[in-house]
């Protein structure tokens, strides 16, 4: 940053250079130079002039050419600034040079180096070099931060990084086409924008709903593979327990929680169930529709036992979504075995949690079991039994018919032919 | 089996006089029969949707109507009247059998019980088929025919009793132990299907699609046939009633052109949803 007295002296170093740049044979004609003091100050000023090396140019002097909306370099590239929305911008009070600083003077050569933010920003080009966005050339800080001569403060409406601004920004990667495509990025910006949070940010304006850089940070980007990363699948509960610390202190309570706090890696975090970025309200019918077949990726039998009752049966065709998914019966978040006196799965609890749904549930009602497996006979041998017959029946009454009608089609097919025939009509 | 030999006798020297119908049901038991199919085609096509609900047309058909909600009460809906009607056949049973002391409800040539001419009749039947024998003559109410109103006599009570019991479980769980209520899905959900199975594939064949009947049997929607089909289709009892003097006593109307043209519509719509239900059944039975 260019501190006052620079600022100070490059003010000065302009006035000497707006009158020194004209010295030419009719200077001598300027009654000025005649006087002593102007003329000490004059020889003073150009002394400083030319001594100060480096010297800050103005916007002003800057403008000049580049206010030119059409002007272009070589390559073609439009190199115009508009000297008011700079103004306005974060760095509004620089002068071209603090960043340009290979331009030292005017003509400037045609090639002129890459602006370095680094060198008042040394904090988050470091946190940049270490993340997944580290390669400058295909990230520059503008990528996100915007046009860099209309770079605005953070909490300013108009700022790329305003929170309600983020997801846009990230998304002009990180979106449906073009660079998500082009570098196979994951399509997020569509499913995000759809979920819970995108939609309190996209129609609520709410600036505490989780934009982009909530959970993956902004400069110091991971990839979630990473174990520093915040989204790290053993780092994810501390990641949205940032917001949600009740659901966090629930989920850490329960088998979920505690196998990945031990370690256990195939426990599922919140995005394992919520999905990372097409999170929706739990209690919504889509997600309720497909929240069973979650859980039943890793409880498999539990799962196909589902499925053979009515809950399942039911809550499958849609429209219809109250019927018991998994966590209406287990809890969502603090998971316990049926064993823990606090599950409400355990004995002395199932009369309360069948009697959410079932009104007038009793001890026997509560018998029922919401994963009897028909197909094994020491789980269930009354199930299993009803179930062979049932099964016994169907296909001996079945086959017994099929047999005879079948018989009976050829027979009478064989009767009608050979009566036609006799009559000697068409044979149908 | 004396009819067994007389029978081709019968059915080939019947001569083309001039027509007269004979009354096989009353205008009770063919109503009894469209409310029977009509709600069953309701219950299978609400039902199966539910038994095979991962396959894909179940969710398009659930979908289509306003997912389950819909389905459900339209369930519920058919099974409430299946319920009344079965009442009503019970009750109907009752007066006739019990109250009035009608004969041939409970025994006899007339009654829907089977007998030992039913054995000898499936057997015969059997032997006619691969060419053993003659072919069968029948009384009223042939053996699959029995068979077919005392499988949907025993698959109402097994079928409605279980769906009483899924629809009322809290109250049903007061005198039924707790596996009854898993028991009670396998078990609706298991007859359902082979009624389904049976009525849309076997009935269907032995009543309607077979040669001889084919597209369908009219006389349970005009409650008449003409002395032809009487003779061949039913010739111990026709011979019984003419033995008796009593034919003139069963003479009815030649049915009215609509009529036997509406029957025709309702009976193809009928037996063509039947069929498309058989077939999302079956490949979603064997696709499971």
């Amino acid at each position: 940053m260019a501190s006052l007295e620079e600022k100070e002296d490059a003010r000065m170093s302009r006035a000497v250079k707006t009158r020194g740049s004209s010295i030419a044979p009719w200077a001598q004609k300027q009654r000025w130079l005649t006087e002593p003091e102007t003329f000490l100050f004059a020889v003073v000023a150009l002394l400083l002039f030319l001594t100060v090396p480096g010297r800050l140019l103005a916007q002003t002097d800057c403008l000049a050419c580049h206010a030119d909306k059409g002007l272009q370099d070589a390559a073609g590239h439009n190199i115009s600034v508009d000297g008011d929305t700079f103004s306005k911008s974060i760095h509004g009070s620089l002068k071209c040079n603090d960043c340009h600083a290979d331009i030292k003077e005017y003509p400037h050569p045609d090639k002129v180096a890459k602006v370095k933010c680094d060198g008042c920003h040394a904090g988050p080009a470091a946190e940049l070099a270490g993340s997944v966005h580290s390669n400058s050339a295909d990230h520059p800080c503008t990528s996100c931060h915007g046009d860099a001569h209309a770079i605005l403060p953070r909490d300013n409406k108009l700022s790329a990084v305003y929170p309600l601004n983020v997801p846009h920004t990230c998304g002009a990667c990180h979106g449906k086409d073009g660079m998500a495509q082009k570098h196979g990025l994951a399509t997020v910006l569509t499913s995000y924008t759809d979920s819970i949070h995108g939609m309190a940010l996209s129609k609520e304006g709410l600036l505490v709903a989780a934009n982009c850089q909530s959970c993956h940070g902004s400069h110091h980007i991971l990839s979630r593979k990473d174990a520093q990363s915040p989204t790290f699948k053993a780092n994810i509960p501390k990641t949205c327990g940032t917001c949600h610390a009740g659901i966090t202190a629930d989920y850490s309570e329960g088998v979920h929680g505690k196998a990945i706090a031990a370690g256990k890696m195939d426990a599922p975090v919140c995005s394992d169930c919520h999905t990372a970025h097409a999170i929706e309200q739990p209690t919504a019918a889509g997600f309720r529709m497909q929240s069973t077949p979650i859980c039943g990726s890793c409880h498999k039998d539990k799962f196909s036992t589902y499925r053979d009752t009515f809950h399942s049966q039911l809550g499958a065709l849609g429209g219809y979504v109250e019927t018991a998914r998994c966590w209406d019966c287990h809890e969502a978040h603090s998971v316990r075995p049926a064993s823990d006196p606090r599950s409400p799965v355990h004995t002395a609890n199932l009369v309360t949690t069948c009697g959410k749904c079932h009104a007038g549930a009793n001890v026997s009602f509560v018998q029922y079991q919401p994963h009897a497996n028909a197909r094994v006979r020491k789980l269930n041998p009354a199930l299993y039994f009803i179930r062979l017959f049932m099964n016994l029946l169907l296909f001996g009454v079945l086959t017994f018919f099929v047999i005879h009608t079948a018989l009976w089609l050829i027979r009478a097919r064989y009767e009608q032919v050979r009566k036609k025939t006799a009559e000697g009509g068409p044979h149908a | 089996m004396p009819e067994l030999e007389e029978a081709p006798v019968q059915i080939e020297k019947a001569p083309p006089k001039s027509e007269r119908f004979f009354v096989r049901f009353t205008r009770a038991q063919r109503y009894m029969h469209a409310v029977l199919f009509s709600t069953f085609l309701g219950l299978a096509g609400t039902g199966l949707p539910l038994r095979f609900s991962q396959s894909y047309w179940a969710r398009r058909l659930a979908s289509s109507v306003g997912g389950f909600g819909a389905i459900l009460f339209f369930h519920k809906f058919c099974a409430i009247l299946l319920t009344i009607a079965f009442a009503i056949h019970l009750k109907e049973i009752f007066t006739r059998g019990v109250l009035h002391r009608e004969k041939g409800v409970f025994w006899g040539a007339t009654s829907m019980v089977g007998n030992w001419k039913d054995v000898k009749d499936l057997f015969a039947h059997f032997r006619w088929f691969v060419g053993l024998g003659p072919k069968p003559s029948f009384e009223r109410y042939a053996y699959w025919e029995k068979f077919d109103y005392w499988a949907v006599f025993w698959g109402m009570m097994v079928i409605g009793f279980s769906g009483y019991a899924m629809w009322f479980a809290p109250f049903f769980a007061h005198f039924l132990p707790g596996w009854a209520l898993n028991a009670v899905l396998v078990i609706h959900s298991e007859e359902g299907l082979l009624a389904i199975l049976f009525i849309f594939s076997i009935h269907f064949v032995n009543t309607h699609l077979r040669p001889g009947s084919f597209p369908m049997d009219m006389v349970i929607f005009t409650g008449v046939e003409s002395e032809e089909e009487f003779k061949t289709r039913r010739s111990v009892e026709y011979k019984r009633l003419a033995g008796q003097g009593k034919l003139e006593s069963r003479l009815g109307e030649k049915p009215a052109t609509w009529l036997v043209n509406f029957s025709r519509v309702v009976g193809t719509t009928a037996i063509v949803i039947g069929l498309v239900l058989l077939v999302l059944t079956l490949t979603a039975y064997f696709g499971e």
